[in-house]
């Protein structure tokens, strides 16, 4: 039988406020627990939320960036149940009118093709605090720090139908949270989560089947591979005669493992109402202007200046422009160094590598875009060679210091005094009178094999120092005296 | 004439004469709370330690020219406001062991006027009853006769008002709180317009209806309180942006050519004559002095009460979600998991009529009810709305009766909550439509209080203040003082 796969998702996104949603509390990141939840975060009682306009105007700036309709007038509800990290035993966040209405993602695949992917509405919410499980004896710890923290729910179209689609969606939206500066993008810290709504039909059929929800995936693999099983799962059941229960379901990444949480039947009647303590929230023409003015270069813009600006390939303008931490840092090592095309293989190359290897994100990096860019500039003006270059770089990436002060510590100097490079070509000569000899009586196309042996030896002589258009000349010149 | 016959206005004009000191002034009062509040439970918790300190400081403030506009005097709070370091129980188990981190904006800027706070008044559980009879801690008991109830829920702070245990008290009113006990109690009873007191800090029971306001014996007192009550707050949203209107500089105008309105629908057929004959008396007094009284109607009045216990009810039981015993306030004993935890911590923490509005609240916002309960009772509050604004557009005041009986016996109406939702049936409309309204004493029917309401437009306390004020200046019911427990 022949399947189709039929993919939707919500994505929560933490925007990157100062203060929470309702509170003047922070919402740094890995603070001590429960730090940052002050009264209102503690739901203690008497006290009251006041919205905070940055989180309003974020949340209009990621509309303005999908070309979605933003609601002039949106409104916030209570949605009702009980859970001990949700401490007013309600979350606050938006319905009926939520702030922003439909929009829609262009999504680029592998091959090349391009497809929309229709964006419902995104809402503004509160996040939930956290349980902790561990470490209580038997009971459970509350952390409340993350309560409160700014979230704008994007509820996509079921347009997606297979894996690849849903990531390069989730990867885009991604790409654009960042640009706009909305989001830091930290899946590792839970500021982007996913849930993935999936279901399958035979190929053909127009009406969709009954869908599962897997809840709270925070990486494109584990989202990948979280769908790769739940469709597998799913056309099991079905061809073997059985029917798809509408669940909720978690994905457990380190074991490759996913399980029902709770089934349609026991789900929350969430009793949503209109929070009679906020206002509702009122936009202006002006405001939105003013928002739309203050937005950012989006991802597509920037990857076309890319190619125009720097004359990057299609290719690596694209991966260049994904990430705006990424984007800032190129045209930073770019910009310091003069050579864009340089900046860019090292970025892509020899600095994604350690990225990847250590696993942190651009932000992290331990080499600025400044020291990279001296670095380059050091490669370009024949300070060092490209070997070297790598030997600075992970210097560098050690914290030994800047490129300048680990090329003169450890003297990596491109050896370009050429009275000091002839001695040390005349010693290897005459320590290998024997090869030389031979090279001599050999004809063009085997000197050129032998040629290496002699510049192994130089630069093993000179620590790999040596200036290797000037070794050529140098040897060159020696060998056919 | 004893400190505590005095008016508030008396005794701030007392303390800056230097007649008394706030520390005689306080524990004068804190001796009456101790030899008569027995007969009464008034009072939740009485801050005598904390009250003293207070008048000390006052009276320090007072010699070095520094006090405020309320300095020194004593007044109480109901115990729906936060106040830090001192229990805040809303009488409920649920919070008994309460101990507020912070204060209320109304506690603060009353301190920052100067008053002594002390002590915490009893109420109805989390502010829903009409009788006070909801309370963990026991009915109040209505000083006029202590077989009867107070009214609700502020009825410690109408009692102890009446009774002279303290010159004025706070109050919150969501449906008829602050007026009907003001009224059962002999008491003068401001409910002020939607927004202008700052709900930081007062434990929320309806957030769309709940309004803090002055009680007091005269309108001039409540003039006073609420001066030092309202005014913008950051920290509610709800609370208005508005410059502070002065509700003491037209307190004594003349009320010739003042519109009157009688809504048909307050004077009901099966309305207590007695009642209905002290209102008109009022409103007599009010035409002596050049009032024009004019018959008005009301026709969505009728449906306020049944749109009220949608509306409230399904606020609460969100707003009461919070009390689950994870945080703070009662956890039931040895929880075996969560939803035990839960379960006996709200079992057992709330009372019955709390947990009944929690059930009928949860009810109504019920996926499938919601059209018909929560939506069907909003629309009607925009008609009551509408009822009201059309009514303001041909009279300036709205009049009739306050409660439709007189102050009932203990325990009368405990088992029939719908009898006992109708006491509030006059007073309900005002909230839903967000105006301010007052009660002022009119009467006295078999030794017992009668009130009057008097409802104006949006953010016109100034003329309702002014009207009570001229009609206490012709009568003395006001000044009548209750005989209780072997006093006096």
């Amino acid at each position: 039988m022949q399947w189709e796969t039929v993919i939707g998702l919500e994505v929560h996104v933490q925007l990157n406020t100062v203060t929470k949603i309702f509170s003047g509390s922070s919402t740094a990141f890995g603070a001590e627990p429960n730090s940052q939840a002050n009264l209102i975060d503690l739901g203690m009682p008497g006290t009251l939320p006041v919205v905070n306009k940055e989180a309003i105007n974020k949340a209009i700036q990621f509309g303005l960036a999908i070309n979605a309709d933003i609601n002039q007038h949106s409104a916030f509800e209570r949605k009702n149940y009980f859970y001990p990290d949700l401490p007013k035993g309600y979350q606050t966040t938006q319905l009926e009118r939520p702030i922003v209405g439909a929009g829609a993602v262009e999504i680029e695949l592998a091959d090349g093709s391009k497809k929309s992917i229709r964006i419902h509405h995104a809402h503004l919410e509160e996040d939930a605090g956290k349980s902790l499980h561990e470490d209580f004896h038997g009971m459970s710890g509350i952390d409340l720090n993350r309560a409160g923290t700014p979230l704008i729910e994007i509820v996509s179209e079921p347009d997606m139908r297979n894996a690849e689609e849903a990531v390069a969606f989730a990867r885009k939206l991604h790409s654009l949270v960042t640009s706009i500066g909305i989001c830091d993008g930290e899946m590792s810290q839970g500021s982007m989560r996913f849930d993935v709504n999936v279901s399958v039909r035979l190929a053909g059929e127009e009406k969709l089947g009954t869908r599962t929800e897997t809840k709270n995936l925070n990486s494109f693999k584990f989202m990948e591979k979280a769908i790769a099983l739940e469709v597998e799962r799913q056309i099991d059941v079905l061809e073997s005669g059985g029917t798809i229960d509408q669940e909720t379901r978690l994905y457990n990444g380190d074991t490759h493992t996913a399980r029902a949480m709770r089934s349609k039947e026991d789900a929350n009647d969430y009793r949503y109402f209109p929070c009679p303590d906020l206002l509702p929230v009122m936009v202006t023409d002006e405001e939105i202007e003013l928002l739309r003015n203050a937005l950012p270069e989006l991802p597509v813009a920037r990857k076309e200046r890319f190619v125009s600006q720097y004359a990057l390939s299609a290719y690596d303008a694209d991966i260049l422009s994904g990430d705006l931490h990424l984007s800032n840092y190129f045209e930073g090592v770019a910009a310091v160094s003069g050579d864009a095309k340089l900046s860019a293989n090292w970025v892509m190359g020899e600095l994604a590598s350690y990225l990847n290897r250590d696993d942190i994100s651009i932000r992290q990096s331990p080499v600025s875009a400044d020291q990279l860019g001296q670095m380059i500039t050091r490669l370009k003006d024949g300070t060092i060679s490209s070997k070297i270059a790598k030997q600075v770089f992970e210097a560098c990436w050690n914290g030994e210091g800047d490129p300048d002060q680990v090329i003169e510590a450890k003297g990596l100097k491109q050896m370009s005094d050429s009275g000091e490079l002839e001695k040390l070509v005349e010693q290897v000569l005459a320590d290998n009178a024997a090869q030389v000899e031979a090279f001599r009586a050999a004809d063009e196309g085997k000197q050129k094999k032998m040629f290496g042996f002699f510049v192994g030896q130089l630069m093993k002589l000179t620590q790999g120092k040596a200036n290797p258009q000037q070794l050529n000349a140098l040897l060159l010149k020696k060998l056919n005296d | 004439m004893s400190l505590h016959d005095k008016t508030l206005k008396q005794l701030r004009d007392g303390l800056q004469q230097g007649e008394f000191s706030s520390r005689e002034l306080t524990q004068h009062f804190l001796s009456r709370i101790a030899s008569h509040d027995s007969a009464l439970n008034a009072f939740i918790t009485v801050t005598a330690e904390q009250a003293l300190a207070q008048a000390d400081a006052a009276d320090k403030a007072r010699a070095e020219n520094s006090a405020g506009v309320l300095g020194g005097i004593p007044i109480a709070h109901k115990d729906i406001f936060c106040t830090q370091g001192v229990r805040t129980s809303c009488a409920s188990k649920m919070l008994d062991n309460f101990i507020s981190p912070y204060d209320a904006t109304v506690v603060t800027r009353l301190k920052q006027a100067g008053v002594v706070t002390l002590g915490k008044t009893n109420m109805d559980e989390f502010a829903m009853g009409s009788s006070n009879e909801t309370s963990f801690y026991g009915p109040v008991k209505n000083p006029w006769d202590t077989q009867r109830v107070p009214g609700g829920s502020s009825g410690g702070s109408a009692a102890a008002v009446a009774a002279r245990l303290a010159p004025a008290a706070t109050g919150t009113d969501t449906g008829g709180s602050i007026r009907q006990p003001a009224a059962l109690c002999g008491i003068t009873g401001l409910k002020p317009t939607y927004g202008i007191v700052s709900r930081w800090g007062m434990i929320a029971f309806a957030s769309s209806l709940d309004q803090a306001g002055p009680m007091a014996r005269t309108a001039e007192d409540c003039a006073l309180l609420l001066q030092s009550m309202v005014g913008p707050d950051e920290k509610d949203s709800t609370c208005l942006n508005r410059k502070v209107d002065d509700y003491l500089s037209g307190l004594n105008k003349d009320i010739a050519g003042l519109t009157i309105g009688l809504p048909e629908e307050f004077f009901p057929k099966d309305l207590d004559g007695r009642i209905a004959e002290s209102t008109q008396a009022a409103v007599r007094e009010l035409e002596k002095q050049g009032a024009k009284v004019v018959s008005i109607s009301l026709p969505s009045v009728k449906l306020s009460v049944p749109a009220y216990y949608v509306i409230a009810p399904a606020e609460a039981s969100s707003n009461l979600s919070r009390f689950d015993g994870v945080r703070f306030g009662y956890r039931c004993k040895d929880p075996v998991d969560l939803m035990d935890l839960y379960k006996r911590s709200r079992s057992e923490g709330f009372g019955e009529e709390v947990k009944r509005r929690i059930l009928v609240g949860t009810y109504a916002l019920s996926h499938g009810y919601y059209d018909a309960y929560y939506l069907k009772a909003q629309k009607v509050r925009r008609l009551i709305r509408d009822d009201f604004a059309r009514a303001f557009e041909k009279v300036d005041v709205i009049a009739g009766p306050t409660s439709p009986e007189l102050a009932f016996n203990l325990g009368a109406k405990k088992d029939d909550p719908v009898t006992m939702y109708m006491a509030d049936v006059f007073t309900i409309a005002v909230n839903l439509a967000g105006l301010p309204a007052l009660s002022m004493p009119a009467g006295f029917i078999e030794g017992l209080p009668v009130g009057v309401q008097l409802i104006g437009n949006y953010f016109r306390e100034d003329q309702l203040l002014n009207v009570a004020h001229r009609y206490q200046q012709a009568t003395d019911w006001h000044q009548q003082s209750p005989v209780f427990g072997g006093d006096k």
